[in-house]
């Protein structure tokens, strides 16, 4: 989605909600408040031009590095990053939504990072949101059905983080 | 139940009847059962398990449980090259292989701003249209079978074979190619591959009405997709379908057309129209037998011929790109090497796959292993309209319309 119109309107509609932006990227993004992904999305869906009507694909990515000395290297904070993909079938135009978690909520291990759900805002969602859950660990708060979909449901860990271990053991099966 | 043959499909649960506590109380009384389908079932086309609520012989809901096939390929994509994971994608939908490697390299080349050279892209389109027809082919045969019929599956692969030939001729693979890489494609052609193409074509051709006279027309095959699985343009949206399972409920979305330039040139210059229904006409319908005045959009008749002409418009595009790609004579470019480093940044793409739009996303921080590959399928969100459109059918009709749907286990547990 191109335009910085577009943004001026998503701005007055949903004021405060726009966090940071870069629109010269390959794929031009707008980051998103954790706190005010829902009333965006439903914005986004329902009240703006073009309205994005269809949710392609959210993506958890795991920004840390797990070997320290290369983390000394990095620039950036260890954080959790979701990217929304928004696909609008009328004015075929994307949009890419991104919001920034914690690893961990009050930086306590284990503890899943929440933002809320747009199961009630795109039906797909609902799939997705559940996969996130499943390999990355982020809680969707007001989710209808949150639980694991490709691992089995008694797996431990989150796979797609970046420090995850594999079990060394899973129901009488070698894991490493 | 009372009236032989008088059943309505789909709408049993709406029934006015039901709502005469009378009719229910002398009626035969039958308990909610849940009945496990699959893992193991043959038409669910895979490993997938539903698990059916019903009451006698009808579905009141539909559970898909997945991730049986699940072997972590993202996870596999952040520890490997961008050219290493090509032989990942091959196996997410290995049904059409060369169009998950399409995919995938169209996503890094997009991150790298790469372009490929013309012949490289005349190259790929050809590769990536014969791919969409021997997927169909997949897909249709194997409806046939969910429906209880035998022979459409095997006249399927006897032409799906001819494919593959031609596939193991380009690259020594028969499924899992690699064939299609970031920066353009491992080899050319080896000479004489064109000619074969073109005999396979001319065969090919009229072996068309014969799946039609065998399933399109078919008096049962009819009776039992027509008006069945009815998915609503809203709600496929909704649920992110796409592919022939959007446009068969009356979407007009192709991503051949609609996508993002470095896709959609790919395709610059080629002439195809998007098969969807457009004021109650297929494009170029006249050639094909009639829709069947039960059929309704969006039911799986519908998503079935939306493949069945995909495969004659593909036939067209590759008769395209063998003019096109014979009157290149550049040479076809090395591609990138497996090391070539990626900017640090994010892109996102999305091509037309026989099953539905595919999404690659890579992250890099500026080496060559990007720092997270995902692969958003679309045979996940296919599947996840499922218990919408089993809601109130029988259980005769869940096969028919998990089978309608044309899901590959591989790509929606990656």
């Amino acid at each position: 989605m191109r335009g910085s119109s577009f943004l001026e309107s998503l701005e007055s509609a949903c004021p405060g909600a726009v966090v940071g932006k870069n629109l010269e990227a390959i794929d031009p993004w707008i980051e998103i408040a954790a706190d005010r992904v829902e009333p965006v999305c439903r914005w986004l869906k329902h009240a703006s031009v073009p309205a994005f009507d269809s949710l392609e694909c959210i993506t958890a990515v795991d920004w840390f590095e797990p070997d320290p000395k290369k983390a000394a290297k990095v620039s950036w904070q260890p954080h959790l990053e979701l990217v929304y993909h928004l696909w609008s079938t009328a004015a075929k135009a994307s949009l890419v939504l991104k919001v920034k978690l914690p690893r961990w909520r009050n930086d306590v291990a284990g503890e899943l990072p929440e933002v809320a759900s747009v199961a009630g805002v795109w039906r797909t969602a609902d799939w997705h949101e559940r996969e996130v859950y499943d390999l990355s660990g982020v809680h969707f708060a007001g989710h209808p059905d949150l639980r694991r979909i490709l691992c089995p449901e008694d797996w431990v860990g989150y796979p797609l983080r970046k420090d995850y271990e594999q079990p060394i053991e899973y129901h009488g099966i070698r894991g490493r | 139940m009372d009236e032989p043959g008088g059943i309505s499909r789909g709408s049993l649960l709406e029934d006015p009847r039901l709502d005469d506590q009378r009719i229910i109380e002398f009626d035969v009384r039958t308990d909610e059962m849940l009945v496990n389908m699959g893992p193991q079932h043959p038409s669910t086309h895979g490993v997938l398990r539903l698990v059916l609520r019903t009451d006698g012989e009808i579905v009141s809901e539909v559970e898909p449980h997945i991730g049986y096939l699940h072997r972590c390929a993202e996870k596999i994509g952040e520890n490997l090259t961008h050219r290493q994971w090509i032989p990942y994608t091959d196996r997410m939908d290995y049904l059409a292989a060369m169009n998950m490697n399409l995919g995938w390299a169209l996503a890094v080349e997009k991150l790298m701003r790469h372009r490929v050279s013309e012949r490289a892209r005349h190259l790929r389109v050809l590769i990536a249209e014969l791919g969409r027809i021997s997927s169909h082919l997949v897909g249709m045969g194997a409806y046939g079978l969910d429906l209880g019929t035998f022979s459409p599956f095997l006249y399927a692969f006897r032409e799906r074979e001819k494919i593959l030939d031609l596939f193991e001729e380009a690259c020594g693979a028969r499924l899992t190619y690699s064939y299609i890489t970031v920066g353009g494609l491992t080899a050319d052609l080896p000479p004489g591959w064109l000619l074969k193409c073109e005999q396979f074509l001319d065969q090919f051709e009229p072996v068309i009405q014969e799946y039609h006279a065998l399933l399109t027309t078919n008096a049962i095959f009819v009776k039992r997709t027509a008006g069945i699985g009815v998915l609503p343009r809203e709600m496929a949206i909704d649920y992110g379908c796409s592919g022939p399972v959007l446009r068969g409920s009356g979407v007009d979305q192709d991503m051949r057309r609609d996508g993002e330039s470095i896709y959609t040139a790919m395709y610059d210059g080629y002439a195809f129209e998007v098969a969807v229904m457009k004021n109650g006409h297929y494009p170029r319908d006249h050639a094909y037998p009639p829709v069947p005045s039960d059929a309704v959009l969006g039911d799986c008749w519908h998503r079935f011929f939306v493949r069945m002409l995909e495969v004659v418009q593909s036939m067209d595009l590759v008769r395209q790109a063998i003019d096109r790609y014979s009157a290149c004579k550049e040479p076809l470019g090395e591609p990138l090497k497996l090391t070539e480093k990626m900017p640090a940044g994010d892109a996102y793409l999305e091509t037309e796959c026989p099953k539905g739009q595919m999404g690659f996303y890579v992250v890099s921080d500026g080496t060559a292993i990007p720092w997270r590959a995902r692969a958003r399928s679309s045979s996940f969100s296919n599947l996840s309209v499922l218990s919408e459109l089993c809601r109130g059918c029988l259980i005769a009709d869940v096969p028919a319309i998990v089978g309608s749907l044309d899901i590959v286990m591989g790509e929606i547990d990656r």
